[in-house]
């Protein structure tokens, strides 16, 4: 009886995120296109919707609610279907509307996606070979096997917008970096683009001219047919077209000049936009909090190369250890189990929170930039995936944030992987991608000052 | 021959819908063939014949500045686009047939224009709503083009262009339908080529012929307000 209230409970919670899920879809991701292919957001909602779920089922476990055997047949169950759409579903469908767009298979779609679907698992099966993540006892079509590679992606991917998360996060709110962008610099700017789009007009002018009086003129300037043409255009060529050739090559150049000149000024603009900002209370609201974060940053990479170099892995988590610290050192006394749970609990609800909200809006940011109404399903197939990877090694990782009591639950269901190596390849990973996130950052702020000096 | 008259012609729409493909094919009769993203602006020049046929026959340059970006940018693209916003003599709507909100963000577009002269931040009073007295007291001349014609199923075909047609009497403008790749649509003496012809004619004479007393868009120093005529300071 209590696990029919129990599965009730679950449902309902999983249509609440579906319908979320459904939601953010239409609101903000396609704002500006037309949803014609319905599966894409079904896929897209579901996928969200379990991902939830999971992070659902860990917040229980934390606090006691529903009976442990439900909650592990759900985790089991929720398991199998995220694993089912992040392998079978999601590349499949890819790999069809990917197909879809390219006219010159628009009939063989189905054989082709089901090619490419078995290219991808191929490198996905080989993906685990290079990592010492399974022991040989396990069984070839194994949740492990699976969840073990997908593993390795999220983590992946964690890593790299971890990195380049603190590293980014105080260089844009400190107002240090800014630069300092007068309104004469940005008139100057739009006076050089305007004066370049005068010269790209006039050279047309000309071309546009020397075409029409071509084309009254009876010349052909296409491609000589027939082998007496070929002969001829061998030897004698139009002086009409050598000199459209050659203005047509002036005209990619100034076009090339104008769109830097075009970025460059909306980048001024930017920047003025945000000296503006920081100039509000909020604006320096932001950049105490820039002040704050940069320390958190270095203390992070200092801790993540410390821990790769005396090769070692946390073995409490931080909410344990901040008990016995205050208990030890300060001698405050408190219940310790009635304290660790709840603490644990806002703890790790902050964590999803947030990791939810800013993947989210990194999704969304992404989405706008590169998209076109060509490749939309495809790419929110793509940022699907790329999220449902994310929430699993999320709750990979966080197993690490949890007092001991409740990762037991985790590493039954997950079955015997080799969680110190995640921990290890995440912090080689934030590592790499902070540092060159860094290098990048230091570079693209040295060159665009010199950029506007030029005369 | 350079020495022949110029208008400035805009061509604006959303990401995708086929600008430059339909640029390409207005200023070169040639079908584009690998078209990418257009970042900031790109021109084409035609040469038109104004009132061809007739005695009063005269050739100008039609400049079309195919503007790229969307009208949900942030606002510092926005405060750079509206630098190719001077001078403008005729405005072209593109939109895509296939896609429903390319046509209502046509509103958007359209305001973006009109109202560059006020808060460049693009905070739009009217929150995007139409409203037909702005367009009622707009002398530039509009044309409503759609793309993606060949993609439009034979069966939905009247009620898109039902749709449309709505569309350009919004606009109090004319409406073309084609497939950018495809150059028989706009091939000489079909109605799509009569139609851009008077649109091509509409803009010149705005321009230059019809000076006195009517207000000029696009000068720099226009005053702030909609409506009624001033005194124009006309130079070239």
């Amino acid at each position: 009886m209590s696990f029919l209230i129990d599965s009730s409970i679950m449902i309902t919670s999983q249509i609440c995120f579906f319908g979320f899920g459904w939601l953010f879809f239409m609101r903000q991701l396609f704002k500006d296109y037309e949803v014609r292919q319905y599966v894409v957001q079904v896929i897209f909602s579901v996928t969200f919707a379990f991902s939830c779920t999971m992070f659902e089922l860990i917040i229980f476990e934390i606090l006691g609610v529903l009976s442990s055997s439900s909650r592990y047949f759900h985790w089991k169950m929720n398991l199998c279907v995220i694993l089912l759409i992040l392998v079978f579903m999601i590349p499949f469908y890819i790999g069809y509307f990917f197909v879809s767009n390219i006219r010159l298979l628009h009939k063989q779609r189905l054989p082709f996606s089901c090619l490419l679907w078995l290219t991808f698992m191929y490198f996905f099966w080989k993906l685990g070979d290079p990592f010492p993540i399974l022991s040989p006892k396990h069984g070839i079509l194994s949740i492990e096997q699976l969840i073990s590679r997908v593993g390795v992606i999220g983590v992946t991917l964690m890593a790299l917008l971890s990195g380049f998360g603190a590293v980014n996060c105080p260089y844009t709110y400190m107002s240090y970096f800014l630069r300092n962008v007068t309104d004469t610099d940005i008139l100057a700017l739009e006076r050089r683009l305007l004066q370049t789009m005068d010269m790209i007009i006039s050279k047309k002018k000309r071309m546009a001219v020397a075409r029409r009086t071509m084309f009254q003129k009876g010349e052909v300037h296409n491609k000589p047919s027939g082998f007496w043409g070929m002969i001829k255009s061998v030897t004698t060529s139009a002086p009409g077209s050598e000199n459209l050739t050659l203005i047509q090559q002036e005209v990619d150049a100034l076009e090339e000049l104008s769109r830097q000149l075009f970025l460059e000024t909306v980048d001024l603009y930017a920047t003025k936009e945000r000296i503006e900002y920081s100039k509000t209370f909020k604006g320096k609201y932001f950049n105490f909090l820039g002040y704050f974060f940069s320390i958190y940053c270095v203390w992070k990479i200092f801790m993540a190369t410390i821990n790769i170099v005396f090769d070692r892995v946390g073995k409490t988590d931080p909410v344990t250890r901040g008990i016995e610290i205050t208990v030890n050192y300060l001698g405050i006394q408190f219940d310790v189990k009635f304290w660790s749970q709840h603490i644990s609990f806002i703890l790790v609800g902050i964590i999803i929170v947030t990791s939810i909200r800013g993947l989210l809006i990194t999704l969304t940011k992404f989405f706008y930039a590169i998209s076109s109404s060509k490749s939309s399903n495809v790419i929110v197939l793509l940022l699907a995936q790329i999220m449902g990877m994310y929430f699993v090694s999320s709750v990979l990782l966080i197993r690490m944030s949890m007092p001991l009591e409740y990762r037991t639950i985790i590493t039954e269901v997950l079955g015997e992987l080799q969680f110190n190596f995640y921990h290890r390849w995440f912090d080689v990973i934030f590592l790499v991608s902070a540092l060159s996130s860094i290098l990048f950052l230091y570079l693209a702020h040295k060159q665009a000052p010199e950029k506007h000096m030029a005369p | 021959m350079a020495s022949l008259d110029r208008v400035k012609v805009l061509v604006l729409g959303d990401s995708g819908v086929g600008k430059s493909s339909l640029v390409h094919l207005l200023c070169q009769n040639q079908v584009l063939g690998n078209p990418s993203w257009t970042v900031g602006c790109s021109v084409d020049v035609r040469v038109h014949d104004y009132k061809e046929g007739t005695p009063e026959e005269k050739t100008y340059y039609i400049e079309l500045w195919d503007v790229g970006g969307s009208v949900g940018s942030a606002s510092s693209v926005k405060s750079t686009r509206t630098v190719f916003y001077n001078s403008v003599n005729g405005i072209i709507l593109v939109h895509d047939l296939t896609n429903k909100k390319s046509s209502q963000n046509l509103y958007r577009w359209s305001l973006e224009v009109l109202n560059r002269d006020s808060v460049p931040t693009g905070v739009l009073v009217m929150n995007g709503d139409y409203d037909q007295e702005k367009f009622a007291d707009n002398q530039i001349p509009l044309l409503v083009i759609g793309t993606k014609l060949d993609q439009i199923h034979e069966t939905k075909r009247h009620e898109v262009l039902t749709r449309t047609a709505f569309l350009a009497e919004d606009f109090n403008a004319e409406e073309i339908n084609l497939d950018c790749t495809n150059p028989r649509y706009l091939a000489a003496g079909s109605s799509n080529a009569v139609k851009l012809s008077r649109f091509f004619d509409k803009v010149i004479e705005m321009r230059y012929f019809l000076r006195d007393g009517n207000q000029i868009p696009g000068l720099p120093d226009r005053k702030r307000f909609w409506g009624g005529t001033f005194k124009n300071l006309h130079y070239d």
